[in-house]
């Protein structure tokens, strides 16, 4: 029906982003870009992707931004019901499970990759994936949307068994920032959301805090400081 | 002829302008590949790596694609995980109705078998297949029971089975080499044979893999492990001597 579906089942489906959530002994850590893209126009350079689901759960969203809104939204719906007749805060494995549920019955239909964080006090903090098709993976970490194809080779070096809280974000920041100077989908500002027995923190990340990568230069306020620093030569007029 | 939309709209009323399941929507997403199921001496051992594909990418790597089935049974699985789960589901909720009996009786691995062909050729008949090859196997009373159920509804049985990239690499070896009743041993080392040789000739193959066996006792699930690879061969070397510029 439509071009990209036509061959090539081998490529998977683009989505414009990256989101990343990580697990930590206490707790996990979400990160996303913050970029939304119709085509080449960025429509919104400072979304917000990591959406919650309950207090204590969150969701990181790709693909389909009015899919991902939907579905998140019906979640959030049906876990607060949830919540009411349990007395208790639902657990991350029922929202992940709802999420799957949505995903997998509507799959003909949906372009939605999930990935949803939290923590609950049976088994403190957890990752699931949902990618497209409704699959249900729990995870130590996890990376998806356009950005994080590079990423699977960074993540396999990079993420490591027994990591603490700060390492963790440190982890996902550094992750969302590779992929953001590769991926053209992907942009903008490093959200994370920490979420443990305490609860829950927000943090943003803009791009003048991101370190630099290969062929990226420190940022200016103009050519006029760089001439009138002196630092770097001044080029001479060319002659014949 | 007609562009697409036509055609899906023409489908839905004249059998003729039939679509494809991809021109459909229907497309598999995060993939299994081969099972391999023999019978031995003591039950069924079924062999599978643990990996979820996603089109080309070796996205994850550990993927338990071999469940438990009630007392009796082992289900492996290929293709779409998501479905596979899914009947998963189905499988659980038989199980409990069967539990709820509460007769001293419990599905063995024929009628698992056979709910599982009647789940799928029927969901073939409506054109919504599950995406996915089953291998199903299983001890009861002491009859050893290996079948497969495909996404189509075709279902078989036999003393050595298996799906996708197995049915071509594995199945001419366990032809070759299976024999009635082999060790728990023996049987082991000729599931590694054809799991090494789907790791050098099956791309989406990993290595990574997860054997599980079930007797009369009962059902393991073993841990999962990795298998040596043989690169040694002196041709290896230097395979462009003769011939340069070949690939």
């Amino acid at each position: 029906m439509d071009p990209l579906h036509d061959m090539n089942l081998d490529a998977p489906h683009s989505m414009g982003t990256t989101i990343i959530g990580v697990s930590y002994d206490g707790g996990v850590v979400l990160g996303a870009d913050s970029r939304t893209s119709t085509g080449m126009y960025v429509a919104n350079r400072a979304s917000d992707k990591i959406t919650q689901l309950t207090e204590n759960v969150y969701v990181c969203r790709s693909g389909s931004a009015a899919d991902t809104q939907v579905v998140s939204d019906y979640v959030r719906y049906f876990l607060h019901q949830h919540t009411i007749q349990l007395g208790q805060p639902s657990t991350v494995k029922v929202a992940a499970n709802l999420i799957r549920m949505l995903s997998y019955q509507n799959k003909n239909m949906l372009q939605a990759g999930l990935i949803v964080g939290g923590w609950d006090k049976y088994d403190g903090g957890q990752i699931y994936s949902v990618p497209l098709g409704g699959t249900i993976l729990k995870q130590p970490f996890a990376i998806g949307g356009s950005g994080s194809s590079y990423l699977y080779g960074f993540m396999d070096q990079a993420w490591k068994e027994g990591m603490s809280k700060d390492e963790a974000e440190k982890l996902v920041v550094k992750a969302a920032s590779l992929a953001m100077a590769r991926d053209g989908a992907s942009g903008g500002v490093i959200r994370t959301v920490i979420i443990n027995a305490d609860g829950v923190t927000r943090n943003f990340y803009p791009g003048d805090t991101h370190p630099l990568w290969h062929d990226e230069l420190e940022a200016q306020n103009s050519l006029l400081d760089v001439l009138s620093s002196g630092g770097a030569a001044c080029p001479e007029p060319m002659s014949t | 002829m007609y562009c697409i939309e036509d055609r899906f709209l023409m489908s839905k009323c004249m059998p003729e302008w039939i679509l494809t399941l991809e021109e459909q929507g229907w497309y598999p997403y995060v993939t299994g590949t081969s099972v391999i199921g023999i019978k031995y001496k003591d039950g069924i051992l079924m062999a599978a790596d643990t990996g979820g594909s996603y089109g080309s990418t070796l996205r994850y790597k550990s993927v338990e694609r071999m469940k438990v089935i009630g007392k009796h049974s082992l289900l492996g699985a290929s293709g779409e995980i998501s479905d596979f789960q899914e009947i998963l589901r189905y499988l659980d909720e038989l199980i409990l109705y069967d539990n709820m009996w509460d007769d001293g009786n419990s599905l063995g691995p024929k009628e698992i078998h056979n709910y599982l062909n009647r789940v799928m050729y029927n969901r073939r008949n409506k054109f919504n297949p599950l995406w996915n090859s089953l291998v199903l196997g299983g001890v009861k009373n002491g009859n050893k029971y290996l079948g497969v159920v495909t996404m189509l509804g075709a279902h078989y049985a036999d003393n050595h089975v298996a799906t996708g990239f197995g049915n071509h690499l594995a199945v001419p070896i366990l032809r070759s080499e299976w024999k009635e009743g082999m060790s728990f041993e023996e049987a082991v080392k000729l599931l590694e044979k054809c799991l090494l040789v789907l790791l050098y000739r099956d791309r989406s193959s990993i290595n990574k893999f997860q054997i599980a066996k079930i007797t009369e006792e009962g059902a393991t699930i073993y841990p999962a492990y990795s298998l040596k690879t043989f690169w040694g061969f002196s041709a290896f070397q230097n395979p462009g001597q003769f011939a340069e510029g070949t690939w």
